[in-house]
């Protein structure tokens, strides 16, 4: 910090009116200057992995292991064909989609609706519920795990749906991801329901809506940047998920992308081809990469603000 | 509107509340209840042992260890990476025009702000794959082989890295415990660190913003320099986002498991000779292994025992959040 030499002088300068201008620019350069170097090489630490990892998948195997640092010769675009077919991230992928598509359009159709109801109807009992929703937040999902893996290899049996919600069924993951969902979305949606105005809700119940519809087609729509923001949140949580998966999806053909991806990585003692695996992340992030470069504004500070609620 | 109200409130609240319970709260009810018996989690034939496994994870000399790397952890990463979230939100904020006072940001301060942050949304999976390549232990990891480019490292000697079980300080013993500091551990906290202080450097940074132009234009008058405004003014003003930024960073302190799995070597992480250990990962480890045939109920003492000092730092949390003078501008 370059800027704390010159701290002195617009103390004393103070009395006598503003500081004087010379001193105070120099300063701002200095600072700055210094800022943008300091805030640089943070930005390189970041990036550099990252690319580098990227620039390993269009490299050939010879190339990883003898010249890690240097770019291709020839850039190859082999690995990715190779990791979406023989690497089976074309399955993971398509496995992620079709429990994603279902799991956060769930989680958003019933964490809107309890949180609706608890943030604007009274009865006894509310704040009880609620309290237990947000109680599931203070305690980590591996808790549960040994005892979850059972019971839904247990409960499916007993139910006689072992092919619908059992281990390894989509479906099944789908309703663990929306439950593990439920308390943080029910808490970020609850206060934005109170944040509403009432005098909306009021006229349209004069109208006649009843309850059904004056959620959906007046609160829902009313309640969009909650939704889009606790929405991108789920996104990305559910994305990124690798315990539960790891746990209930055993099937090799059943497997999300993160879980297959990360056996990939620790089995890669034994993998021959280095360039798919890195392909193979490459492709797994992209999608990732599109939602925050489209909507990065809401993603940090949809996370952010969560702490401080 | 006050027919159909009951009905209406119970068909709302039926599904959310019944998959909460049933794949939330049951299973959190019988970890506790599995870990003061001696379940094998197959054998539907078991016994109660009352507080046994509990008694028992004092004798477990892995588990001892583990509580050591998680304070080590609990220690070194929230400090390291609240210091370079301020620091970097200072250089964020503090330059910018020089003729202006207040808070108005470097030039692409925004742009810096998406970098940062961006591997806060990656996976661990994506993590893994990268920061297992990066710390490879030859000369086909991108810090060995940079290093031995520049010839800081001979091309037969290089950097273990996530292989290293050597403790950076003295190891401590106190009967069972031990208090070490491996390198692998090091190198896990340090991917931690880079994944998190985008996270808290945006958090700190809109606090920083929030603060109003007027009090920055007072400590101008004043005389007050950029530094003398940040220490003066500024960070004062933030101590209430520090403090909740330390109780979280304290929770995935805690919560240590995924960066174990993902990087480090051994069946289920934890290596090299539990080294990295934390108590989540050697819980899910635990939990199947061979030499304990009461493994699993274990594994579930093992759990409540986390689970009872995630909530005592939680609680801590939700008494420093609610008791807050709350400064209004």
């Amino acid at each position: 910090m370059a800027s704390t030499a010159t701290a002195d002088a617009p103390v004393a300068a103070a009395p006598s009116g503003p500081a004087p201008a010379p001193v105070k620019q120099r300063e701002g350069y200095l600072a700055n200057a210094s800022a943008h170097i300091f805030l640089a090489v943070w930005g390189l630490l970041v990036t550099i992995p990252l690319l580098w990892a990227v620039i390993q998948s269009f490299k050939t195997d010879d190339e990883i292991i003898h010249d890690p640092l240097g770019l291709p010769e020839q850039w190859l675009f082999g690995a990715f064909g190779r990791a979406w077919t023989k690497g089976n991230i074309g399955e993971f992928f398509l496995n992620t989609m079709i429990v994603l598509l279902g799991s956060v359009t769930l989680t958003m159709l019933f964490g809107a609706m309890a949180a609706y109801v608890l943030a604007r109807y009274p009865f006894r009992g509310n704040r009880a519920i609620y309290w237990t929703f947000v109680a599931g937040l203070t305690l980590p999902i591996y808790l549960g795990i040994l005892p979850l893996f059972l019971l839904v290899q247990d409960m499916s049996k007993w139910l006689g749906l072992e092919e619908v919600i059992g281990l390894n069924t989509h479906l099944g993951l789908i309703l663990v991801y929306v439950a593990y969902s439920m308390p943080f979305t029910v808490f970020f949606l609850h206060a934005f329901f109170r944040t509403l105005p009432t005098t909306i809700a009021e006229a349209a119940s004069v109208d006649g809506a009843g309850h059904v519809r004056l959620f959906f087609q007046v609160m829902m729509p009313m309640a969009k940047p909650g939704l889009i923001s606790i929405g991108i949140f789920n996104v990305i949580g559910q994305w990124n998920q690798f315990l539960l998966p790891t746990v209930l999806m055993k099937d090799s053909d059943k497997k999300m992308l993160t879980q297959g991806l990360l056996e990939l990585a620790t089995n890669a003692r034994y993998e021959t081809d280095f360039a798919r695996l890195f392909a193979g992340m490459t492709i797994a992030m992209l999608p990732i990469l599109a939602v925050y470069l489209g909507f990065h504004r809401q993603v940090q500070s949809g996370l952010t603000g969560a702490t401080l609620k | 509107m006050r027919n159909g109200r009951a009905p209406f409130i119970a068909g709302f609240l039926f599904a959310p509340i019944l998959l909460y319970v049933v794949y939330v709260l049951i299973p959190y009810a019988r970890t506790a209840y599995f870990s003061v018996t001696d379940f094998n989690g197959f054998s539907p034939e078991y016994g109660f042992v009352g507080l046994g496994n509990y008694l028992e994870l004092l004798k477990d000399e892995v588990y001892l260890r583990a509580i050591g790397h998680n304070v080590v952890v609990l220690t070194v990463y929230p400090i390291v990476t609240i210091l370079l979230a301020l620091f970097f939100a200072f250089m964020l904020n503090v330059g910018g025009r020089g003729d202006k006072a207040g808070i108005r940001g470097v030039r692409g301060s925004s742009v810096y702000k998406f970098i940062f942050f961006f591997p806060q949304v990656l996976s661990i999976a994506i993590v893994a794959v990268i920061w297992r390549r990066v710390f490879q232990s030859n000369d086909g990891g991108m810090i060995n082989s940079a290093l031995m480019a520049l010839g800081l490292v001979e091309e037969d000697k290089p950097l273990l890295f996530l292989a290293e079980s050597d403790s950076v300080i003295p190891a401590i013993h106190l009967g069972d415990f031990t208090l070490d500091a491996p390198v692998v551990l090091i190198c896990l906290i340090g991917v931690a660190i880079w994944g998190g202080v985008g996270f808290y450097l945006v958090l700190f940074s809109a606090a920083m913003q929030s603060i109003p132009k007027d009090i920055y234009e007072a400590a101008t008058l004043d005389g007050a320099s950029r530094v003398q405004t940040f220490f003066r003014v500024t960070l004062p003003l933030l101590r209430e986002h520090v403090s909740v930024a330390w109780i979280y960073l304290g929770i995935a302190a805690l919560d240590f498991y995924a960066l174990v799995i993902g990087l480090t070597p051994g069946a289920g992480g934890g290596g090299p000779n539990n080294a990295s250990e934390v108590m989540s990962s050697w819980m899910l480890t635990s939990a199947f292994r061979s030499s304990r045939y009461d493994g699993f109920a274990f594994a579930c003492a093992m759990g409540m025992s986390i689970a009872l000092l995630t909530m005592l730092l939680a609680g801590a949390q939700f008494r420093l959040t609610r008791s807050r003078d709350k400064l209004e501008f």
